[in-house]
C-alpha cells in the first residue's frame, strides 16, 4: 500500500492516480473503483476526470488544477481532490 | 442534495456498463433452499462451457466492469470454478461470490485465501441451525459455519455473512451482528423476494410492516452493515438508507444466467425480463441495445405512487416484488411502508401471479451429509 487514510492533502505536493484504481468513463464523468478498499467513487464532471487522469503529469495538484480548470473553480477542485485523497483514489508520488 | 439526485437521474438513464453484474455460474445446487431466487437444483445441460465462460470474462474485462458477483446454484460445484475466477482476477476483474459454503474445506479455504480481489459471501438464514435449516435444509447451517471456520483458519481475511430477512431471521439481528463480530466478518442483509421458489414462501415469510420499521431503524444506526441496496423501499420511512436508493434493473444492474441469458436483475429470472443471450452478439450488445433495457432506461411513470409524498425516497419500490406478487409496475411495492401495497393486492379482483420460468428445482428433496 502506498497510501493510508491518514494521509492529508497538500495541494502543493505531487500526486498520482492510485494504481489499484480503475476508471471508467460515463456520460456524467467517470466511475472510479478502488480494488483494494472495494469502494466505488463517482467523479461528477469531465474536468475532474481529466485532472485525476493527468495529475501525475504536473509537479503539484495546484499546477494540474491551474492548467486544466477555470481559475474561479480552483477552490472547488481542491476540495474534490481532498476527498479523493481521503478515499485513496489519489496517492502521493 | 441536488447533486446526488441528479446523479441518480443519470443512473436511471443507464450506464456504459453495469456496476453490479451478477453471473449465476450454474443451476446445479446441493441444497434446495425454499426461497431460491433462481429455482436452482439441477444443472442445465446447455450451461456455458469453460471456453464460453472465459470469453465472457474477457468481454467483461474489456467493458471495464470492475467486479462480478458470482452466484448460482452453488458456483463451487462447477469443476472449472477456480479456473474461471482466477481468469477474472488475472484481468483485474474482481470477484465477489456467493456460496452455501459446503465446498469450502480446509484446502479450498487456503486456495481462496491466496487469490487477490476476491470476496466471499456465505449464506445462512438464521443465527442458529434450527432457524436457518428450516429454509436451507438439514445440516446446511453447520456446514456454513465450518466454511467460516476454515476461512478464518486460512487467514482469508474479512468475508461476508449474508442473510435474507424473513419473518424469523429478522428477529435475530443482534445475534447475526455478534456472529459477524466473532469472525471479524461483514454482515450483509438482503430482502426476501417472491422470485424463483421464493414465490411459494413469500406470503408467510416476508417481514411484517412492524418488523420492516424495526429493520430500518437498526440499519440506520449501522451504516457498516451491507444491504446491496436491497431495502430502498424502506427509505420512505424518513432519512434514506445508505446506497443509491433506486431500482437499478437494466440501468446499473443485470444478471447473466448459467445458459447465457441476460435478465434485468437477479430477482427477475422470467421471460418477461429477458433482454437477450450472450451467445448471440455478446454481452455488450445486449447491455447497450436490448429493447427491454432501453425501455427500462426511459423516464418512469410513478403510477399509483405519483401522489405520495415519499415517491422520491422509494421510487415505488422493487419491480420484481411487484411482478411476482401479481401487481402492476404502476402499483406500489407490496411491502410499501404505508401499507399501500397491501391495499393494492387486496383490491385486485383477480390476482394473476406469474409462474417462474425457467425452473431447475430438483424433483426430490435433498439433504446433505456432514463431511
Amino acid at each position: 500500500m502506498t497510501t493510508s487514510s491518514a494521509v492529508t492533502f497538500d495541494a502543493t505536493a505531487p500526486w498520482q492516480l492510485n494504481e489499484q484504481v480503475s476508471l471508467r468513463d460515463e456520460s456524467f464523468g467517470a466511475l472510479a473503483y478502488h480494488h483494494g478498499t472495494r469502494r466505488l467513487v463517482f467523479l461528477k464532471s469531465r474536468e475532474l476526470v481529466d485532472v485525476v487522469r493527468r495529475v501525475a503529469e504536473f509537479e503539484s495538484a495546484d499546477a494540474a488544477i491551474d492548467a486544466l480548470v477555470p481559475a474561479d473553480q480552483h477552490a472547488r477542485y481542491v476540495s474534490a481532490l481532498t476527498s479523493l485523497v481521503r478515499s485513496e483514489i489519489l496517492c502521493g508520488r | 442534495m441536488g447533486a446526488e439526485s441528479s446523479l441518480r437521474d443519470r443512473f436511471e438513464r443507464g450506464l456504459a456498463a453495469p456496476i453490479c453484474l451478477t453471473w449465476e455460474l450454474t443451476y446445479a445446487c446441493n441444497l434446495a433452499c425454499t426461497h431460491c431466487l433462481s429455482s436452482s437444483g439441477r444443472r442445465d445441460p446447455n450451461e456455458l462451457s469453460t471456453r464460453e465462460a472465459k470469453s465472457l470474462i474477457d468481454e467483461i474485462a474489456a467493458m471495464q466492469i470492475f467486479y462480478i458477483n458470482i452466484g448460482g446454484g452453488e458456483p463451487m460445484i462447477r469443476r472449472d470454478f477456480f479456473e474461471l475466477i482466477e481468469h477474472a482476477v488475472d484481468q483485474h476483474v474482481g470477484v465477489k461470490f456467493s456460496t452455501n459454503g459446503t465446498r469450502i474445506d480446509e484446502a479450498a479455504a487456503r486456495r481462496l485465501a491466496s487469490i487477490d480481489y476476491l470476496d466471499i459471501q456465505i449464506s445462512i438464514d438464521g443465527a442458529d441451525a434450527a432457524t436457518s435449516d428450516r429454509i436451507r435444509g438439514a445440516g446446511s447451517y453447520d456446514s456454513a459455519r465450518r466454511a467460516m471456520d476454515n476461512l478464518k483458519a486460512a487467514d482469508f481475511g474479512q468475508f461476508k455473512i449474508s442473510v435474507v430477512m424473513t419473518r424469523e431471521s429478522i428477529e435475530q439481528l443482534d445475534e447475526f451482528e455478534k456472529l459477524a463480530a466473532h469472525y471479524g466478518a461483514e454482515l450483509r442483509l438482503t430482502r426476501l423476494r417472491p422470485s424463483g421458489r421464493g414465490v411459494d414462501v413469500w406470503q408467510e415469510l416476508h417481514p411484517t410492516l412492524e418488523q420492516n420499521r424495526r429493520l430500518y431503524r437498526w440499519l440506520l444506526e449501522r451504516p457498516n452493515v451491507l444491504t446491496g441496496d436491497s431495502f430502498f423501499h424502506l427509505s420512505a420511512l424518513g432519512e434514506p438508507l445508505s446506497g443509491l436508493n433506486l431500482c437499478g434493473a437494466g440501468r446499473v444492474v443485470c444478471l447473466i444466467d448459467p445458459v447465457g441469458e441476460v435478465y434485468a436483475c437477479p430477482f427477475v429470472i422470467h421471460d418477461e425480463f429477458r433482454a437477450g443471450n450472450v451467445r448471440a452478439a455478446g454481452f455488450q450488445d445486449v447491455w447497450q441495445n436490448s429493447e427491454l433495457f432501453r425501455s427500462l432506461r426511459e423516464p418512469g411513470n410513478a403510477g399509483a405512487c405519483a401522489s405520495c409524498g415519499s415517491f422520491d425516497a422509494c421510487r415505488g419500490g422493487c419491480m420484481a416484488a411487484k411482478f411476482f406478487t401479481g401487481l402492476e409496475m404502476s402499483d406500489p411495492d407490496p411491502e410499501c411502508v404505508f401499507g399501500h401495497g397491501e391495499s393494492a393486492l387486496a383490491a385486485k379482483k383477480v390476482l394473476l401471479r406469474p409462474t417462474p420460468s425457467p425452473d431447475h428445482s430438483r424433483r426430490i428433496p435433498v439433504s446433505i451429509s456432514s463431511r
